[in-house]
């Protein structure tokens, strides 16, 4: 079931779709920077983006930056909310479990499918924002992350574009760890309806809520917890030397959504009345 | 023959909040059967078939399938059962070919040397042995209803559970589904199908069973069901002659076809040969299964007119 829904996956158009409208806004941004030179100053604007021009190698940061906030989820939860329900709604999911596909099965194959999802998209946007940057920006001077953005305030340290690739690995990693922790919120969302635009909007309102929430004080003991708020750890992987600790606490954070958010899916799914 | 049964339902009941939807549903259809269910909408059908096959959970009562407990031996029952339910379903986007061959990798039990060998076999048995690479959104309903009885007989199953197999085909269709069925049947395989044309549940089935709201009212052998109502039917040309001798006995006249109250034919025509009418015609009249169906059911729940049930 695996392998099918893998294949399945990769025939739908909407999937490419994403990937391809991921990997066009980096993109969109960079032409726009080559061409008028006039990137943010340091400090202000998305992470990375002002170190850019001097150095199209830290594109894929940047470009990373830019599909974070909204972007990324977006895709993630129209690719996730439809992981049961796009079958419930299209009658597949009865025909499926009569086949039959076991219903945990069927469970772990959808977040299989999610997690290769993820994966591929946040690795796809890292290496074309990459071809993208070096054609628009060339090699910088030294592969100096020095100052960028006013995030990473390292004090110059040198990174080798070899250790850099390292490093972007690891943050890939992580982002697709974070996306798939939503795409686990997904898929409950998608076993609760038979309609995957709801579970797409239950997704994108975990969210909102989670980014409304993250500023406010008052909601200062609930902040640890929620989602979004370890999202931006991966940028610690570019300092020298690596901060691990958000890096850490965030991954387990995300970790524990997905059980969690699984744990939930297959307790709803396991029992249901498949009606559709 | 209880040890033949392929399917039995022991108190079957399936509540909704404060509907039921299904109430103490004692079924069995014994191996080999052509079983027919019959009922308006709303009366339980689709329930029934969908707990039959676990993807529907009972309230109370129980499932055996082939002998097994539903839903608790699924993944070893049903490889061994073909279903659509209600209506076929398929990827869309896919052709109708690659469609099969996913569902087929999905399941268990589909080996993958001679997949696409099965794959073409029920293709050719349902007539789409020769469809071309189209995706499946441009087939037509009565592709797509052959598509899913493929689907269907992907495994070669023991028993074929067929929710309005003849939906959205032409009149040729339908009689090619129906020898399709009726070989199958022949090769061993249950067929249990529900239907809203009676009269093709007629032309196929061995055995009913009606259901009207949500109880099962009635399961019988059909030949059983069509027994001769006591009166004949007469066409000939000479009506007055009829009415003359037959006094009484005829209860209804229309230009040279009358309807005799007699229990015995051959008595009746015995009778009118040697008082020299000329008989044209003559049959024992027999209830339809239209008449036994209409007269236990109740109006479906698609009609809401505030009529007592």
């Amino acid at each position: 079931m695996i392998g099918v829904e893998l294949g399945l996956m990769l025939r739908r158009r909407r999937v490419w779709l994403c990937w391809v409208l991921l990997c066009a806004l980096p993109a969109l941004v960079a032409v726009l920077l080559a061409t008028t030179r006039l990137a943010p100053a340091p400090g202000q604007g998305p992470a990375f983006l002002s170190a850019v021009v001097s150095n199209g190698q830290l594109f894929p940061a940047a470009a990373l930056a830019l599909v974070l906030p909204v972007f990324l989820p977006i895709t993630v939860a129209v690719v996730a909310g439809d992981a049961v329900a796009g079958e419930a709604s299209s009658g597949m999911l009865r025909y499926l479990l009569v086949r039959p596909v076991g219903r945990l099965r069927l469970l772990v194959a959808k977040l299989v499918s999610t997690a290769a999802f993820v994966l591929i998209a946040v690795a796809l946007v890292t290496l074309t924002s990459y071809v993208v940057g070096v054609a628009a920006f060339g090699f910088g001077p030294g592969a100096s992350l020095g100052g960028a953005g006013g995030i990473t305030s390292l004090s110059g340290a040198v990174i080798t574009p070899g250790e850099l690739a390292v490093r972007t690995a690891a943050v890939v990693g992580y982002l697709a760890l974070c996306m798939l922790a939503l795409g686990a919120i997904g898929l409950f969302f998608s076993t609760l309806t038979d309609s995957p635009l709801a579970a797409a909007l239950g997704v994108l309102a975990v969210v909102v809520t989670s980014a409304s929430l993250l500023p406010l004080d008052a909601a200062a003991a609930l902040r640890f917890y929620l989602p979004t708020t370890h999202w931006l750890a991966w940028i610690d992987l570019y300092r020298v030397p690596i901060l691990w600790t958000a890096v850490r606490q965030g991954a387990e954070v995300q970790v524990s959504y997905v059980l969690v958010a699984f744990g939930a899916a297959w307790a709803n799914f396991a029992t249901k009345d498949v009606t559709s | 023959m209880t040890a033949e049964d392929v399917i039995r339902t022991t108190g079957l009941t399936k509540r909704y909040g404060r509907v039921t939807a299904v109430d103490g549903v004692d079924l069995r259809v014994p191996a080999g059967a052509r079983f027919g269910l019959l009922g308006p909408n709303g009366s339980g059908k689709t329930t029934l078939v969908r707990m039959l096959l676990g993807l529907v959970h009972p309230t109370s009562g129980s499932v055996e399938l082939l002998g097994h407990a539903m839903p608790r031996h699924a993944a070893t029952v049903l490889p061994r059962v073909g279903a659509l339910v209600e209506n076929p379903a398929a990827w869309p986007h896919l052709s109708g070919r690659t469609n099969l061959r996913l569902l087929d990798a999905a399941g268990r039990g589909g080996r993958r040397r001679d997949r696409r060998a099965r794959v073409e076999v029920a293709l050719a048995r349902v007539g789409l042995g020769g469809v071309d690479r189209r995706p499946v959104r441009a087939y037509s309903l009565g592709m797509r209803q052959r598509l899913g009885i493929a689907a269907a007989l992907l495994r070669g199953p023991e028993l074929l559970l067929l929710d309005e197999p003849t939906n959205g085909l032409d009149p040729r269709g339908i009689g090619e589904m129906r020898d399709l069925l009726v070989a199958l049947n022949e090769g061993g395989t249950t067929v249990v199908l529900s239907s809203h044309l009676l009269t093709e549940v007629e032309a196929l089935c061995t055995r009913v069973g009606v259901m009207d709201a949500g109880r099962l009212v009635l399961t019988e052998d059909l030949d059983a069901l069509r027994v001769p109502t006591g009166r004949v039917l007469l066409r000939t040309p000479d009506p007055a002659a009829v009415v003359g001798l037959l006094d009484g006995q005829v209860v209804e006249r229309s230009g040279n076809v009358l309807v005799v109250r007699e229990d015995d034919p051959a008595a009746l025509n015995t009778r009118l040969v040697s008082a020299g009418i000329d008989v044209t015609e003559l049959a024992p009249q027999r209830r339809t299964l239209e008449q036994v169906v209409l007269g236990l059911t109740g109006s479906g729940s698609d009609r809401v007119d505030g009529r007592a049930r």
